[in-house]
């Protein structure tokens, strides 16, 4: 027998002080904070460069990127006018507060109302990690299949909202999707969860976003 | 795979508590909820290559899972959650709130005695 030392301190305590450090800069500056995640190809990006052109002149937004590779998103997020910034995680599978902190520290938040974090494509790892946001926008699309609250539970229990996309799919009956169960499963491990169901390449049920994330970023600005 | 960064996290903190105590520490339990996602042979894995060459050589780790707590609206009693069947197991009413996912913890460290 060896000698036990009790604890019960955090493991990922390192990784929360960089997350409450950007939650102050961000309530000190008054910018509202979402953090996307989703499975890789959800149409996060879309969803983004949809929502920043659609609402100019009524919210004016900056965007965070993490990819394990490449700068393409934040050069899609740019096409817009908005300001992006890129981290690319070189194979890690989310984002931490830390590269966030730094990104923050990039984005001109003099010049912007509120910022999203789309955190690298994964529906597991980054429901583990706190950036400092205030909310977390978990998006499904379709053809990912209804059981995935079922199956990821942590990510649908934590967010603020349900973002349904690739709704365009379904009158087709080219996939098997039955919204109502998602909605049902979701609301089950989250009373409180706001679901829009979207898409955001045609526009269709936009606007119910649109009108949810004024009216938040508004409040708390 | 956050399970390597969780492995370097607690790689750190045991390796400052063996620095503190002067002693080889030979097993740790951890405990997390069960919505963290933590795999136990990913996560063994991992300590384990990131340890060799350290004083955290060898050690033992043990990993807890704690499930997701429920409260009852009705009877106001805790209970464990499950998806499958989303209703209090006191009374079977199906409003309920979910407790917080319980955080990665680290509960203990063994040392070898001098």
């Amino acid at each position: 027998m060896g000698k036990k030392i009790q604890f019960g301190t955090k493991i990922l305590s390192a990784n929360e002080e960089y997350a409450q450090q950007n939650s102050k800069l961000l309530r000190e500056k008054r910018k509202y904070c979402l953090n996307m995640i989703s499975s890789p190809g959800s149409g996060k990006t879309t969803i983004l460069t949809r929502t920043i052109t659609d609402l100019k002149g009524k919210v004016r937004i900056g965007v965070i990127e993490g990819d394990i590779q490449t700068q393409l998103d934040a050069e899609r997020i740019r096409a817009t006018q908005a300001p992006a910034v890129q981290i690319n995680t070189n194979g890690s599978c989310h984002l931490s507060a830390a590269q966030v902190s730094s990104a923050l520290a990039q984005l001109p938040l003099d010049q912007i109302d509120m910022v999203f974090v789309e955190n690298v494509g994964n529906l597991v790892c980054p429901s583990a990690f706190e950036l400092g946001e205030d909310g977390k926008v978990v998006v499904l699309s379709v053809a990912e299949g209804d059981d995935k609250p079922a199956k990821y539970p942590a990510i649908f229990s934590k967010s603020k909202v349900l973002l349904i996309n690739k709704i365009d799919l379904l009158p087709s009956g080219a996939v098997d999707f039955d919204v109502e169960k998602v909605k049902a499963d979701a609301r089950t491990l989250n009373k409180d969860i706001e679901i829009f169901c979207v898409s955001a390449k045609n526009g269709q049920g936009m606007d119910g976003w649109y009108d949810w994330l004024l009216k938040t970023v508004k409040r708390s600005s | 795979m956050h399970e390597t960064m969780v492995a370097k996290n607690l790689l750190d903190s045991i390796a400052a508590e063996a620095a503190k105590q002067r002693a080889k520490p030979i097993a740790a339990r951890i405990s997390c909820g069960s919505f963290n996602a933590v795999n136990d042979e990913v996560l063994t894995f991992a300590f384990e290559a990131i340890s060799r060459g350290t004083i955290c050589e060898d050690m033992k780790l043990e990993i807890e899972h704690k499930s997701i707590r429920g409260k009852c609206s009705s009877c106001h009693k805790q209970f464990d959650f499950d998806l499958t069947k989303p209703s209090c197991s006191h009374c079977r009413c199906d409003k309920f709130d979910l407790l917080p996912d319980p955080p990665l913890l680290l509960e203990e460290i063994e040392f070898e005695m001098e």
